[in-house]
């Protein structure tokens, strides 16, 4: 077991800087994952740990190895990639025992290793197998296997669900989740998909245009995120930013009334759509619903206060219609407030 | 609508029957022996079967060289291809390297030029490098001539094959060339065989450079054009008949490969 | 990681050495060869060259045969292939058969069809049969130009109509289904269908496939020499007799630079006419 120091890596493409400067400490045992839209540079940075890319600057230690310019079959780490790369000439069996059999293990450790691997991913009776015999799920359990049957010190895995199907995305979830506690193995994931990552990371680092924007545990990147982009991307629907202006330490919005942490000027409230309540006429902050979904669990309105657009959720209960204007008040204490100019939140 | 039918179906077999029926008919002048050719009029059958001039045919001096001597740069021409146009294929599919563009434009530029004709100006050299009237000489040739079908086609099953299972193999403890040997060769395999028989087919057929650069050690195609003017009617037929039969089994061999050879190789 | 910078070239650099020696060398030998003589340049070897009885007749034989075999190649390709997209049994079967001709050499198929089309040959007999001559009749000597031109015409077509096939035939599976049904869908008719999808799509394939035949067909030689002899002359027939017969390297050089010249010049054109341009792919 061991954890992993990313120490200031860099990677440019010619003029364009696809990571600048990433630092990012992986405690032992620890599972991060690496959260951002498509071209944020998280799989580079994970290619970048596995050597399967060339770096511009920067290092990479592996416990107390570094392993910065050793070829990815000396890192001691194991992969799951985003199409499986289940290797199609190979039955199950010799997938899973395929690292095992790189490293010269005996045949009893073999047998052993692939039996318990499979165990876990619940593929026993798929062994004798061919990929091109399996469903997408299960050449995902293959490739999980196959990481894990190598009791590697670190685990890397690039979107590895993405491929599947929604509920199947959600069973592979949580048997992930289980399996990989239960191994305590020092694990990167990267996904696109912030429900994965709420549900899987001990951390979540919220990648942007090649830099980290925050490193936190899930609830306190969802509650508290450092940047709009952060409070953006991360929850469904995203974070309310309603642009106000603050006179004398205060904030109007409305008939409320907020305490804020500048005197005066442009600032951002940030706002979860489920931290917020209906209010009596008087009190609060008119919001005109113009869309109304109800998705079971919940209704989701979209409408405006203040010329915004807001995304508010409430409890099945409540049945305004769309057209009709409703005041609105935040639960106490839930909201962020955001600097208007570079997007980053104001401690209070 | 069943007659729109009847008039395609009878299309498609009206066509088969043009490129069968030839070699047919070639197949029974070969094998109808000395007095079928004489026969006035034809009949579409063969008089008599008997494979006696074929055999006769073969037996002829100097055709049994030929035809080794042709199976010989054939072999040759398939493995040298193969041998310099593989790894040059695997260097297209997976690197981005300075001057990829001016290679490949070298590989097209193969294509503007009839190659065999370089055989001409080659017999001087040829001559001068002991490579005249050689077999080894013949087949460096038609290596020219297959190398960069070669090397294009190769380089499509390369690329077609995930760069993640090679990426995986380095992570689970391969070195490069392990991960080549023992991922990308066993799947790439049959597109390589098929390339290969198709260069084999190439230098088989390939008659003018193989008739410029020999003259005792003659292949199969440069020994038939250099007696076709002296030789009796039935000896030519069985000569196109041994000439064709391999070809047409070949073909049969790569027939998979055949599209997504030239569908890819010509992009 | 720096092996990868190597790698590539040491990868390539065997083919590179290669062609360098067996196709760029002997192409700069073959100006070479054509353009001196023991004083140094000359031009005589063209002169000479065109001044050759036979000369003209090549030329004229050669761009003739190139101007009726490959448009009536790729017009048969475009209907079989055509024909393909609606075959659903027994297509792989067809193909096959289509695509032999493809593993057939110029010189049988120049035996194919003089084992047909000779005097006692099968298209005589069938002519005799059906009562329109009534003794073996010839139709592949100097004294009967025309037919002998129809017949390598027919041995052309039949062996090298295959090649134009396959690459039609693949470049077609690369074209997406939608584009033909979605035109279905606004009521176009087949033939709109084709001359307005189909055939715009397919263009990169088909000026690959008449880039490749022009160019073969310019290098026609043992077709001609296996029906005819030499009573038909074309432009590389006529360097192999200057090669072999009259042993002047110099003046089968010029022959051989002025066929390279030809086919470089339809490469050229093919690609400028038929130009897709980088934006207008699928």
């Amino acid at each position: 077991m061991a954890g992993i120091v990313i120490d200031g890596i860099r990677k440019s493409f010619g003029a364009v800087h696809a990571l600048e400067e990433v630092n990012l400490a992986v405690a032992d045992g620890e599972f991060v994952a690496l959260l951002g839209p498509s071209g944020c540079g998280k799989t580079t940075l994970l290619r970048i740990v596995a050597g399967l890319e060339t770096r511009s600057g920067g290092r990479v230690t592996i416990g107390t190895r570094d392993v910065s310019d050793l070829p990815p079959r000396e890192r001691g780490l194991a992969m799951v990639f985003q199409n499986y790369a289940v290797f199609p000439h190979m039955t199950v069996f010799e997938n899973i025992a395929f690292g095992l059999r790189m490293a010269k293990a005996d045949r009893a450790r073999i047998d052993a290793q692939v039996a318990r691997a499979a165990g876990l991913m619940h593929i026993e009776h798929l062994l004798g197998r061919y990929p091109g015999q399996l469903s997408g799920g299960q050449r995902q359990r293959v490739a999980v296997a196959r990481a894990l049957a190598v009791e590697p010190a670190v685990l890397l895995m690039d979107e590895p669900l993405s491929n599947l199907d929604a509920l199947l995305r959600m069973e592979m979830r949580a048997e992930l989740k289980a399996v990989l506690r239960e191994a305590g193995t020092t694990t990167i994931y990267v996904t696109h998909d912030q429900t994965e990552a709420m549900g899987l990371a001990d951390r979540i680092a919220v990648m942007h245009g090649g830099r980290i924007e925050q490193i936190a545990p899930p609830m306190e990147v969802y509650r508290t995120p450092a940047t709009t982009f952060v409070g953006g991307f991360v929850g469904a629907p995203p974070m309310n930013f309603v642009k106000t202006l603050a006179a004398d330490g205060k904030v109007r919005l409305g008939g409320l009334e907020l305490p804020c942490p500048i005197a005066s000027g442009e600032i951002l409230l940030g706002l979860r759509a489920e931290d917020l309540a209906p209010v009596g006429a008087d009190s609060g902050f008119p919001f005109a619903v113009r869309v109304v979904e109800p998705l079971g669990a919940h209704i989701l309105l979209t409408g405006e206060t203040a010329g915004q657009t807001l995304r508010v959720v409430l409890p099945p209960e409540h049945e305004p219609r769309a057209g009709q204007t409703v005041h609105l008040a935040p639960i106490a204490g839930r909201w962020r407030w955001m600097a208007a100019d570079s997007g980053k939140a104001i401690a209070t | 609508m069943t007659a729109r039918r009847l008039v395609y179906y009878a299309g498609i077999a009206m066509i088969c029957a043009w490129i069968l029926v030839p070699i047919w008919l070639i197949a029974v002048g070969a094998i109808g022996g000395r007095q079928g050719v004489f026969l006035w009029p034809k009949s579409l059958w063969p008089r008599e079967f008997s494979f006696a001039a074929v055999e006769l045919f073969l037996r002829i001096e100097g055709v049994g060289k030929a035809l080794w001597n042709s199976v010989l740069a054939a072999a040759l021409t398939m493995v040298l291809s193969v041998a310099l146009g593989a790894p040059a294929g695997y260097a297209l599919a997976r690197f981005a390297f300075r001057g990829q563009n001016a290679y490949r434009l070298l590989i097209l530029l193969t294509r503007a030029f009839p190659i065999a004709i370089l055989a001409l100006p080659l017999t001087v050299s040829f001559i001068r490098w002991g490579l005249y009237d050689t077999v080894f000489g013949v087949a460096l040739v038609h290596t020219a001539l297959a190398l960069p079908f070669a090397a294009l086609v190769s380089s499509s099953l390369f690329a077609g094959i995930p760069r993640e299972l090679e990426e995986a193999a380095w992570v689970f403890g391969c070195t490069r060339l392990q991960a080549f040997a023992k991922i990308v060769l066993p799947l790439a395999l049959p597109g390589i065989a098929a390339t290969a028989i198709f260069a084999f087919v190439i230098s088989w057929n390939e008659v003018f450079a193989a008739s410029v650069l020999t003259v005792r050690e003659r292949t199969l195609t440069a020994y038939l054009l250099t007696v076709l003017s002296e030789s009796p009617l039935h000896f030519r037929f069985a000569g196109g008949l041994v000439l064709i039969l391999p070809s047409v089994v070949f073909i049969f061999a790569v027939r998979r490969y055949l599209f997504a050879m030239w569908g890819i190789a010509n992009r | 990681m720096r092996a990868n910078a190597v790698l590539p070239y040491v990868l390539i650099a065997p083919s590179v050495l290669f062609l360098a020696a067996f196709f760029l060398y002997p192409l700069a030998q073959t100006v070479a060869l054509s353009l001196s003589d023991a004083d140094g340049f000359t031009f005589a070897h063209y002169a000479r060259m065109a001044g050759d009885l036979n000369f003209k007749d090549a030329l004229v034989n050669t761009f003739l045969l190139v101007a009726v075999v490959v448009p009536l190649q790729l017009i048969a390709a475009l209907g079989m292939a055509q024909m393909l997209t609606k075959l659903r049994k027994g297509r792989d079967l067809v193909l096959w058969v289509w695509t032999i001709p493809l593993g057939v050499s110029d010189l049988a198929a120049g035996l194919v069809w003089l084992a047909l089309l000779t005097d006692r040959g099968y298209l005589n007999s069938a002519l005799f049969a059906l009562g329109l001559i009534d003794a073996p009749t010839g139709w592949l000597s100097y004294e009967t130009p025309v037919t002998l031109f129809f017949a390598i015409v027919l041995a052309e077509i039949w062996r090298a109509t295959a090649i134009v096939l396959v690459i039609l035939v693949a470049g077609l599976g690369l074209v997406p289904k939608e584009y033909d049904e979605a035109a279905q869908i606004f009521g176009a008719t087949p033939w709109q269908r084709f001359t307005k999808i189909t055939l715009p799509l397919l263009k990169p394939s088909i000026q690959t496939a008449l880039t490749l035949r022009t160019v073969l067909a310019f290098e026609v030689f043992a077709v001609v020499f296996a029906l005819g002899g030499t009573s038909f002359p074309v432009l590389v027939g006529e360097a192999y007799i200057w090669q072999f017969q009259n042993q002047n390297y110099a003046v089968a050089s010029a022959y051989a630079v002025l066929v390279m010249a030809i086919s470089l010049g339809a490469t050229v054109f093919y690609l400028r006419v038929l130009r897709t341009p980088p934006e207008a792919r699928g």
